[in-house]
């Protein structure tokens, strides 16, 4: 399934362009996948691990400022500037995991949306380095002086590093590894008497889906060239972990497809003008009541289901 | 002898769950605790798996003082065990959830889970057949692909045990296994507790079942009220006064 599936993504991802005609669709696409990146490591945290976090954002934001100040502010080389970015966030969310981590379901969760809010009011109000609420200029990408521009190439870019993630994730899933993070979702009690240690494996989690926030919020920096502190707010946080839930928890690939779904939607309903926000809500609503697994989790039952009447 | 815990106290809100219990269990025994509802039994075996840490008093196995460990220390350091009320990973397949016992013996770094080091690859494929060769041990090796929670009742109640016994314990701590099954299902967790013992696993089982207890047991523990009531192999116990006033009542006479 999973390999398969991968196969399926991959061509889906090779042909994509043929249909994308212009720079604006282009940039859709661009940041759907930057949007896939973070909700696969998210859905290994909620989806595989069974935490919930309701700050992410703030991980995405701290990666992207961070690159940002980097680059712009001290002249680093964009691509030292990301990396480095991407290690210090993991560096913040190992050290505020340690304790969080020790909270359980509403307590997490609200201890991570305090988190979030707290980088997204820091970016807000550090206006020197950070630009405050009006944002700042991020320079581009560049690799040994060659300045990576134009949608066509950070598409590439883009797809390259998502089928990446994702064929990363599929392999961590299928492993003693993710057995062991599955097993905490599944009952802690029982992963502890098999001698998985809770907290070690929740922290790993908890890092490693905050590390590919923050490289996700860094790439897309320096994509757009400019960033707000919106992108590290609450508000952002809810998205992230709605398009988890929407593509289907513990699932990589309803990951992705919650990303593309609810990143592109708000884009067709524009048509419907002040109703778009009540549309969206009302596809959200609609898919939950019918579909609470989640979009492809249930669609695969379907087909298997399907796929064993004729017999 | 294998497990020596000495002079455990446990108490919940004043209300004492456990007191002054010692307990010795040989190896190579299965070793049964017996008692009327709320006489402290799962809590004993909770301080024997490290879910709770006792007031007082000290767990030894194999000479190494465990006391104060956290649970996955109890389960590294030698001690499986199964729940009375089912905890099963029902994100997972029956496989998986054997699969997922093994992590003391295949544990292996982030690094190598993500990319899928061809070491791994061949430490997966053992695995899969260690895994599969439990579901037999058990019974259920139709059900390896299954999601678990798709299993009856009783397969889930083996499923726990092949799990358990993934880790490779030396002494595995059964809860009430036989609870909620028929006399068939029964029978066969009868024969099962004999073919674990055989393999050399040393079993502590809280039962309620009598039968299953006398059957397979050469030691038995009754608790009452948290305290030691009596103690000896299974033909003595049943013999005594105060086990036959205290649990046994009129069923016995």
């Amino acid at each position: 399934m999973s390999r398969k599936g991968f196969i399926a993504l991959a061509l889906a991802v090779a042909l994509l362009p043929l249909a994308l005609t212009n720079n604006y669709t282009y940039d859709v696409a661009i940041l759907v996948g930057l949007n896939a990146i973070v909700c696969i490591g998210l859905n290994l945290l909620i989806g595989y691990a069974g935490q919930i976090s309701l700050g992410h954002a703030g991980f995405f934001g701290l990666g992207a400022y961070g690159s940002a100040i980097l680059a712009a502010r001290y002249g680093w080389p964009p691509l030292a500037a990301l990396a480095s970015a991407t290690v210090a966030v993991s560096i913040i969310a190992w050290i505020i995991g340690k304790p969080v981590l020790r909270l359980k379901g509403h307590y997490l969760a609200m201890a991570t949306l305090g988190l979030g809010i707290i980088v997204s009011v820091v970016l807000a109000t550090e206006d020197r380095i950070t630009g405050g609420p009006d944002g700042m200029a991020v320079p581009p990408l560049s690799i040994a002086g060659f300045v990576i521009q134009g949608e066509k190439l950070w598409y590439w870019i883009v797809a390259a590093v998502l089928l990446g993630t994702v064929w990363l994730a599929l392999n961590l899933i299928d492993s003693p590894r993710g057995r062991a993070w599955r097993a905490l979702h599944g009952s802690e009690v029982a992963a502890g008497a098999i001698g998985i240690d809770p907290a070690r494996h929740k922290l790993a989690a908890f890092v490693l889906s905050a590390a590919l926030a923050a490289g996700a919020g860094a790439l897309t920096a320096h994509y757009s060239g400019f960033i707000t502190p919106s992108k590290a707010s609450f508000l952002h946080s809810i998205e992230l972990v709605t398009m988890v839930v929407f593509g289907g928890m513990a699932s990589t690939f309803g990951a992705v497809v919650g990303a593309a779904i609810l990143t592109t939607l708000p884009q067709f309903l524009t048509v419907f003008k002040e109703y778009e926000m009540v549309l969206l809500g009302a596809v959200m609503m609609l898919t939950m009541i019918f579909m609470p697994q989640g979009l492809v989790p249930t669609l695969e039952k379907a087909l298997a289901a399907a796929r064993r009447k004729p017999r | 002898m294998l497990l020596r815990a000495a002079n455990l106290d446990k108490s919940f809100g004043g209300v004492a769950a456990v007191q002054a219990l010692e307990l010795a269990v040989a190896p190579g025994t299965v070793h049964s605790i017996i008692g009327p509802n709320g006489a402290g039994k799962t809590t004993l075996l909770n301080m024997l798996s490290g879910i709770y840490r006792p007031d007082a008093g000290s767990i030894f196995l194999e000479g190494r003082e465990l006391t104060g460990l956290a649970p996955h220390e109890f389960a590294a350091a030698g001690i499986g065990r199964t729940f009375q009320n089912l905890q099963i990973f029902f994100n997972m397949s029956a496989l998986e959830n054997v699969m997922a016992g093994r992590w003391l013996h295949e544990a292996c770094g982030l690094a190598a889970a993500l990319l899928r080091l061809p070491a791994l690859s061949r430490a997966e494929h053992r695995a899969r057949a260690e895994a599969e060769e439990l579901l037999q041990f058990v019974g259920l090796e139709r059900w390896a692909q299954a999601p678990s929670d798709g299993l009856p009742y009783g397969a889930l109640k083996r499923l726990e045990i092949a799990r358990a016994l993934a880790t490779r314990p030396k002494l595995l701590l059964l809860d009430e296994p036989a609870a909620g099954l028929n006399p068939t299902e029964t029978r066969e967790i009868d024969q099962l507790i004999r073919r674990i013992a055989e393999r050399g696993i040393t079993v502590v089982l809280v039962e309620h079942n009598m039968k299953l207890v006398m059957e397979v047991s050469q030691r038995v523990l009754v608790l009452d009220q948290g305290r030691r009531l009596a103690e000896g192999d299974p033909e003595s116990v049943s013999r005594d006064p105060q086990v036959i006033e205290a649990y046994l009542g009129v069923e016995a006479c």
